[in-house]
C-alpha cells in the first residue's frame, strides 16, 4: 500500500497469504505467524476461510501486520491482486493458482513456494500421465515474482517426522522478508506446545536453506536424472552368468543410440523368463536395427528395444507371483512400511482370479480345451472367480505363490504365452512393414504398446484401445501425417477410461480426405 | 466430540473488566453474549458459525456458572422458535445459525417470532456464507429482516466493533420489541483480534425463574385479531423505536471530513475493503484516516432517513457500497432523496458489480472509478492516469496447467467406498437418476465418483426424488441422505414422505456418527457418550418407527462388496415402497483424532497394537490408475518410476495412509489388480507372535535362498 502523505514507513502494512492444501495445517502456520509478529511489537491480525476447505481442498490464510504505534490499524480481511508482500505456497500448483489470481506481482511479492506436488484428483485419473507441468510454474513464477524461493519443505518437514507448516515458517524466516529475528520465531514454535522438537528441527534445516536460495537466487533442483543401468551389476551361477556376458557383448555391439534402452530391456526379459528369451528378445530387436540408421538416430531401434521389452514381460499369474515371493520385496515393504526390530510384519495380497486367468497358466492345449467351452468355463469360474487375501507372511500363503512362481520353468508351453506372442509378433511386423514405407509411421505403432496395460477388465479395455488406433491405419494409407495421427489418436486414448475422446478423434480421421 | 476442540480458548470467556482479549471472531461474540447476561443460547451448525457452536459446547460448564442454558438445536427453526423464551419474559435469548441456508429453515418460526414481538432481547447471530469458501447459493439475509421486519445489525469486522453490536444489539430489541439480526461473514467470524473484556453477567431473570413463574399474553400470540394488530404495532410503534434508537446510540458512523463534495456509503461488514481501497487510492492511512466522508451504516435495516439526508447534506455525489443483490439499501436511498427532493446524484451499481463478492480489487476498481467520475481533483496523477502496474505476468497458459483443487473426501473416508460400490454398480445395471443432499458426501458428485444430480437442501435428498415413483418405471432412483440431514429434517420431509407416498426408490443414509461436514459435531445417532446431551439413538430405529419395510443395515462402510451386493438386491427386488440402507462407519477424521493419542499411548505402553497401512508393488502395478477412478484419496496418488522403460506413473500410497481399507476391497469388488497390499504392523508383539514369525520367516528365507540362488539376480531387482 501507499500510505497517505506523511504516513512514515514505519506504519507500512505487511501483507501475507498463505496458500496451502486442506490438511496441510495452515492454521497452525497463520497462528505462528501471528504470533511471531505480536512477539514483535507488530498488531497482527489473520483470517481464514475454514468449512469445507479444510477437506483437501485449496485454502488461503491471510495476515496483515503493522507496527504498534498506540493506533489501531484498519486491515483487510482477504488478499487484494497487486497488494500482497509475500506469499507461501504450501504446494506447488497452489503458488501457479496464487498467480493466476494476481497475488504475486514483479515490484513486491516475494513468492515462497514447496517445489513438491500434491496430485489433484483430475491429475490421478487419467489412464495416461495426466498431472500438471512443474516446469511451466517454475518459469512463470520465476518472472511473477520479486524473489522467488522454491525447495521441497514437504520432504524436510517428513524428514524431521512433522509437518510442512514448520519448514514453511523456517523459509519464511530464511527469507528474511520479515523484520523479524529467528530466536522470536522459535519462542512462537516452542510456544505451540506439540511435537516443539521435530517442529524447530523442520524450521532450521528449510531455514538454512533458504537462505543458502535467497544468497544464490537460484531454483529448486529438478529432480535428478536416473543414472544408468545399462550394465547392471549382476550374480548368479556361473553357467548364467556366462549366457548373460555372451547376450551384453551383442547389447554393446549394438549401434551406441539403442544400447542404453536394450541393456534395460534385456535385464528386464532375463529376469522375467530365462537366458533364451534374452536372445529371443535381441533377435527381434536386430530386425529393427537392420532397418534403422544413424541419420534417424535409430529412433526406431530405441522405441522397439522398450516396447518390445514390455510386451515381452506381460502380467501373467507367473510373474505377479514371481514379483511378491523375492526377499528383495520383503525388504522393500519393511523399509515403506517402517518396520523397526521390535515390531512384526504381515501382509495381505489382494487377488482376484478369474477362469481366464486361471486358463491361461494352463497348458495351450487344455487351456483352449477348456474357453472353448463356455459351460464348462462358466461352471469353472464359479469356483474360481472370487476375491482372495493371501497372507504372505505366513508359509501356506507364500508356499502356494512361491509354488505357482515356479511355473516360470514351463512358461513357454502355456496359453497365455502362446496368445502374447501372437500378438506381439501380428504388432511388431506391422510396425516394421510400415517402417520401411514410412519410418515415423512405424515408431509410432511401436509407440502404441504402451496402451496395453492393466489387469482382467482393464486390461481388455486397454487391448481394445490398441485395437481401435490401430483399425486407423487402412484410413492413413499414404497420408504423409500418418504418423502423426496415431500419435494423436494414442494420446487420446490415454485421456479417459473408456476411450470416448479416442472415437471422437476416430471420427475426425474418418472424415479426412 | 467436536472436530475442533476449544477447551483451552474458552478459558478467556472468564476474562474480567479491563483485561485485553485476544482470539477469533467467534470467540469474541461468544463472550460478548455473557457480557450481556444472556440467559440461554442455542442454534445449529454451520460455516462459518460451526465454530460459535463448538465454543458454546465446550464453554458449557462456564454458561452452567452463570446459569445459561445451552441448546444444541435440532435445527434452525428449532433454535428460532426457542426464542419464544424471550416473548413474555425478560430474558436475553440468541441463536445462531448459517445464512441464508439455515435462516430458510428458521423462517417459519422467524416470521411468527417477529409479528408477535419480544419482552427479553432476542439475537440472531447469522453467519453469512456469501463469496469465496462459500458452499451454498448466494442470496441474501436482508431480505428476511426486510420481510419478517426483524432488524439488521451489520457491525465493522473487528472485535471491538463485533462485541459492540451484540451489546447493542440486545438493547435495541429490547427498546423495539423486535428480533434483531446480527450478521458476521465468513471471514470475520475466524478474525483473530482483541478487545477489552467487561464482567460477564448472570441473567437477571434465568429460565428457571420463568418457568417457576409463567405468564401469558394473548396479544402476543400470532392468531386473528391481534396478528393484525401486530403488523399495525410493527410500523406505528416498533419501527419508529428502532429508529429513534440507531439514531440517538449513533449505532451508525461517519468517518472522514463531513465536508467534501462526495461521499460513501456502506455496510459495516464492507468498511475495512472500503478503506483499503482509499489507502490504495492514497486517499486513507493506515487508521483510516481520510478526507473522503464515510457513513458506516452498521445497522442496515432499518434505514435512518434524516440520518442519512444529513450525510449527503451539501455532497454532489454519494456511492452506495452494499454487496450482494437486489440492492435494496440503494433503491431506499435513491427513494428517500427524491422524496426529499435533493439533487445529490446516488450510484452504487453503476461503478460496483450488481452480484458477487466485493473483494479487493472490485473495490479498488469500483469506488476509483466513481472518484475519477465525481472527483478527480482528489486523485493523485498517476491514480487519475494509471499506467497499468502491478498486474502481475501473463498467466494465459499456467490457466491451462493449474488443475482445479474442489475439497473431497478425506483420507480413509467411509463415505468413499459407498460411492465406489455405486460405480460399481452402474457399470452392472446402467445410470440412475441419484438426488444428492448436503454434507461430505456431496462430494461424490465431483470426480473421480461423479455421481448426483441434484441437491436440493438439507435433508431433503430423498424428498428431491419423490417425483420419480411411477408405476411404468423400469429403473428406480437413489437418493442420499446424510445422518445429519436425517435428524436435520430429513426423517420426516424425506423418509416419512416417502413411506406414506410408496416410493419404490432406494435411499442410501450415510451414517458417519457426526454431523461430519459442519465439524463434527454429535448428533442423536453418535455413538460416543456426551456428557451433557442424549446420543447412541439408531438411525434404524427411527427409520423402522416411520413404517419402513425394507431395511437393509451395513456397519462397516469398507465392505465395497457387500455395500455393492445390497445396492444391487435394492435396485432389484420385487418389494414394493422405499428401499432404505444405512451405511454406517465412523468419519476418519474423528476417529483419528480420538484414536491416534490412545493408540500411540498403548504402544508406548508396550500393549500388543496393530497398525494397518496400504501399500502398492511399484513393479505390479501398470499404471493404468483405474484404481484412484475408483477412490480419489488423496494418500493415493502418483508416482513416476526411475526407469525409462516405463512411460506412465504408478500408484503410490503415502504415510498418511490409515489402512481403512477400501484400496484394497476395490481392487477385489472391481477385479482391477493385484498390486495392493496391506501392512498391518504388529507393535509390541506377544512371545507367541514372535515365536510364530522366526519360524515363517525361516522357512520363507529357505524357498527364497533356494530359487534366488539358481537363477540371475539383478544388483537392484
Amino acid at each position: 500500500m501507499r500510505p497517505k502523505a506523511g504516513a512514515s514507513d514505519d506504519e507500512r502494512v505487511i501483507k501475507l497469504a498463505v496458500l496451502a492444501v486442506g490438511g496441510q495445517g495452515g492454521g497452525v502456520l497463520a497462528d505462528w505467524i501471528t504470533d511471531v509478529a505480536e512477539r514483535n511489537g507488530y498488531i497482527a491480525q489473520s483470517t481464514s476461510v475454514a468449512g469445507v476447505a479444510q477437506r483437501t481442498g485449496a485454502t488461503i490464510y491471510y495476515i496483515e501486520m503493522a507496527r504498534d504505534t498506540g493506533r489501531l490499524p484498519v486491515f483487510a480481511l482477504s488478499p487484494s491482486q497487486g497488494d500482497v508482500d509475500i506469499l507461501i505456497a504450501a504446494e506447488l500448483m497452489e503458488a501457479g493458482r496464487a498467480i493466476i489470481r494476481g497475488f504475486v506481482t514483479p515490484e513486491r511479492t516475494t513468492l515462497i513456494a514447496s517445489s513438491h506436488r500434491i496430485a489433484a484428483v483430475s491429475e490421478k485419473i487419467e489412464p495416461g500421465d495426466g498431472r500438471a507441468s512443474s516446469e511451466k510454474v517454475h518459469a512463470t513464477a520465476e518472472a511473477a515474482a520479486k524473489r522467488f524461493i522454491a525447495f521441497d519443505m514437504e520432504k524436510i518437514a517428513a524428514e524431521n517426522g512433522t509437518m510442512i507448516s514448520a519448514s514453511l515458517l523456517g523459509a519464511l524466516a530464511g527469507s528474511d522478508t520479515l523484520p523479524f529475528t529467528r530466536e522470536s520465531y522459535e519462542q512462537a514454535v516452542s510456544a505451540g506446545g506439540r511435537g516443539v522438537k521435530a517442529s524447530l528441527a523442520a524450521f532450521g534445516a528449510a531455514y538454512d536453506r533458504a537462505r543458502g536460495i535467497a544468497a544464490a537466487g537460484d531454483k529448486a533442483a529438478p529432480k535428478p536424472a536416473a543414472e544408468s543401468k545399462a550394465v547392471p551389476k549382476v550374480s548368479g551361477p556361473e553357467t548364467l552368468l556366462k549366457g548373460w556376458q555372451e547376450l551384453a557383448v551383442r547389447v554393446a555391439a549394438l549401434p551406441e543410440p539403442v544400447r542404453d534402452m536394450a541393456g534395460r530391456g534385456l535385464r528386464k526379459v532375463v529376469d522375467f523368463q530365462d537366458i533364451a528369451y534374452g536372445g529371443e528378445y535381441l533377435d527381434r530387436l536386430d530386425k529393427a536395427v537392420a532397418l534403422d540408421d544413424a541419420d534417424h538416430r535409430y529412433a526406431l531401434s530405441t522405441a522397439a528395444a522398450k516396447h518390445l521389452a514390455n510386451a515381452m514381460c506381460y502380467d501373467d499369474m507367473i510373474r505377479v507371483a514371481d514379483l511378491k515371493t523375492r526377499s528383495s520385496r520383503d525388504r522393500r515393504v519393511r523399509k515403506e512400511v517402517g518396520v523397526k526390530d521390535n515390531t512384526v510384519l504381515q501382509v495381505t495380497e489382494y487377488f482376484h482370479p478369474r477362469i481366464e486367468e486361471f486358463c491361461g497358466t494352463l497348458p495351450v492345449g487344455l487351456g483352449s480345451y477348456i474357453e472353448n467351452r463356455p459351460n464348462l468355463a462358466a461352471f469353472l469360474d464359479r469356483r474360481i472367480n472370487r476375491g482372495r487375501h493371501i497372507r504372505t507372511d505366513s508359509f501356506s500363503g507364500f508356499a502356494m505363490l512361491w509354488f505357482i512362481a515356479g511355473l516360470r520353468r514351463w512358461r513357454r508351453r502355456l496359453l497365455r504365452h502362446k496368445v502374447e506372442v501372437e500378438h506381439l509378433e501380428r504388432w511388431y511386423e506391422l510396425a516394421l512393414a510400415h517402417a520401411r514405407e514410412n519410418y515415423a509411421l512405424g515408431q509410432e505403432i511401436l509407440n502404441c504398446r504402451r496402451l496395453i496395460k492393466g489387469y482382467s477388465d482393464t486390461h481388455a479395455r486397454a487391448q481394445s484401445k490398441f485395437d481401435r488406433v490401430l483399425s486407423a491405419l487402412p484410413m492413413l494409407e499414404g497420408r504423409e501425417d500418418a504418423a502423426d495421427w496415431i500419435r494423436r489418436l494414442r494420446e487420446a486414448a490415454l485421456k479417459d477410461e473408456k476411450g470416448d475422446m479416442l472415437d471422437g478423434a476416430l471420427k475426425t480421421v474418418a472424415t479426412l480426405d | 466430540m467436536a472436530e475442533r476442540s476449544f477447551a483451552k480458548e474458552v478459558e478467556k470467556l472468564r476474562l474480567g473488566a479491563g483485561e485485553e482479549f485476544a482470539g477469533e471472531g467467534i470467540l469474541a461474540i461468544t463472550k460478548a453474549l455473557l457480557q450481556c447476561g444472556v440467559g440461554y443460547v442455542g442454534g445449529y451448525q454451520g460455516a462459518p458459525i460451526s465454530h460459535l457452536m463448538d465454543v458454546l459446547a465446550d464453554a458449557q460448564d462456564i454458561l452452567g456458572e452463570l446459569g445459561v442454558h445451552f441448546e444444541a438445536s435440532a435445527s434452525e427453526a428449532t433454535a428460532t422458535a426457542m426464542l419464544a423464551a424471550s416473548v413474555h419474559y425478560p430474558i436475553r435469548g440468541a441463536a445462531t445459525f448459517k445464512s441464508t441456508v439455515g435462516t430458510n429453515v428458521a423462517s417459519d418460526a422467524l416470521a411468527n417470532l417477529a409479528s408477535g414481538g419480544v419482552t427479553g432481547g432476542a439475537l440472531i447471530i447469522v453467519g453469512e456464507d456469501y463469496g469465496e469458501g462459500s458452499s451454498i447459493m448466494q442470496e441474501r439475509s436482508h431480505a428476511f429482516a426486510m420481510k419478517s421486519q426483524v432488524w439488521l445489525l451489520d457491525p465493522r469486522p473487528n472485535l471491538p466493533s463485533i462485541v459492540k453490536a451484540v451489546e447493542d444489539g440486545f438493547e435495541l430489541s429490547e427498546a423495539s420489541n423486535t428480533p434483531v439480526m446480527l450478521q458476521v461473514r465468513i471471514r470475520c467470524c475466524h478474525v483473530h483480534g482483541h478487545f477489552i473484556a467487561k464482567d460477564n453477567k448472570r441473567p437477571p431473570m434465568s429460565v428457571a425463574d420463568a418457568l417457576a413463574a409463567p405468564r401469558r399474553d394473548t396479544g402476543r400470540i400470532v392468531l386473528p385479531p391481534a396478528s393484525f394488530l401486530h403488523e399495525k404495532e410493527k410500523v406505528a410503534k416498533r419501527w419508529p423505536a428502532a429508529v429513534d434508537f440507531i439514531k440517538s446510540r449513533k449505532i451508525n458512523e461517519i468517518f472522514g471530513s463531513d465536508h467534501g463534495s462526495v461521499g460513501i456509503v456502506m455496510q459495516g461488514g464492507m468498511y475495512n475493503s472500503v478503506v483499503r481501497a482509499l489507502q490504495r487510492l492514497a486517499l486513507a492511512d493506515t487508521y483510516g484516516d481520510t478526507d473522503v466522508s464515510l457513513y458506516v451504516l452498521n445497522a442496515v435495516y432499518p434505514l435512518v432517513d434524516d440520518e442519512f439526508l444529513a450525510f449527503c447534506e451539501g455532497k454532489q455525489a454519494v456511492l452506495v457500497v452494499e454487496e450482494g443483490q437486489p440492492n435494496y439499501i440503494e433503491q431506499a436511498f435513491a427513494a428517500m432523496l427524491h422524496k426529499a427532493g435533493r439533487g445529490t446524484k446516488l450510484v452504487g451499481k453503476e461503478h460496483l458489480p450488481m452480484a458477487g463478492e466485493y473483494t479487493g480489487q472490485v473495490m479498488l476498481d469500483g469506488i476509483g472509478s466513481f472518484l475519477r467520475a465525481n472527483a478527480p481533483h482528489l486523485l493523485p496523477g498517476e491514480v487519475r492516469a494509471p499506467n497499468k502496474l502491478g498486474e502481475g505476468v501473463d498467466t494465459a497458459d499456467l490457466i491451462n496447467v493449474v488443475p482445479g483443487r474442489p475439497p473431497g473426501f478425506c483420507v480413509g473416508c467411509p463415505e468413499r467406498p459407498i460411492f465406489a460400490a455405486t460405480k460399481l454398480v452402474e457399470q452392472e445395471l446402467g445410470k440412475h437418476h441419484i438426488a444428492s443432499d448436503i454434507g461430505c458426501h456431496l462430494f461424490s458428485i465431483m470426480p473421480p465418483f461423479e455421481l448426483g444430480a441434484t441437491t436440493m437442501g438439507y435433508g431433503l435428498g430423498p424428498a428431491s426424488a419423490s417425483a420419480f415413483n411411477s408405476p411404468e418405471a423400469k429403473r428406480r432412483s437413489i437418493s442420499f441422505v446424510g445422518d445429519g440431514g436425517f435428524w436435520h429434517n430429513g426423517l420426516t420431509s424425506s423418509i416419512g414422505n416417502a413411506v406414506f407416498n410408496k416410493n419404490d426408490g432406494v435411499i442410501v443414509i450415510v451414517d458417519n456418527f457426526y454431523s461430519a461436514a459442519t465439524g463434527g459435531q454429535d448428533i442423536l445417532s453418535s455413538r460416543a457418550s456426551n456428557r451433557t446431551k442424549s446420543t447412541k439413538h439408531p438411525i434404524t430405529e427411527a427409520v423402522k418407527g416411520m413404517g419402513v419395510k425394507w431395511l437393509r443395515h451395513i456397519d462397516r462402510t469398507y465392505d465395497v462388496g457387500k455395500m455393492q451386493a445390497t445396492l444391487r438386491e435394492a435396485l432389484t427386488t420385487e418389494e414394493k415402497g422405499p428401499k432404505v440402507i444405512v451405511a454406517s462407519s465412523e468419519c476418519m477424521l474423528n476417529r483419528q483424532r480420538r484414536e491416534k493419542p490412545l493408540v500411540d499411548k498403548a504402544i508406548k505402553g508396550g500393549e500388543r497394537v496393530v497398525k494397518p497401512k496400504f501399500g502398492v508393488d511399484e513393479d505390479v502395478c501398470t499404471g493404468d490408475h483405474a484404481c484412484m477412478r475408483l477412490s480419489g484419496c488423496p494418500s493415493l496418488s502418483v508416482k513416476s518410476l526411475d526407469d525409462p522403460l516405463r512411460d506412465d506413473p504408478v500408484a503410490s500410497i503415502d504415510q498418511n495412509c490409515v489402512g481403512c481399507g477400501n484400496c484394497g476391497e476395490v481392487a477385489d469388488a472391481a477385479v482391477l489388480c493385484p498390486s495392493f497390499y496391506r501392512a498391518d504392523v504388529v507393535h509390541n508383539p506377544s512371545r507367541w507372535d514372535r515365536f510364530l514369525e522366526s519360524g515363517r520367516r525361516a522357512a520363507i528365507g529357505l524357498l527364497q535362498r533356494r530359487r534366488e540362488s539358481r537363477r540371475l539376480m539383478f544388483a537392484d531387482a
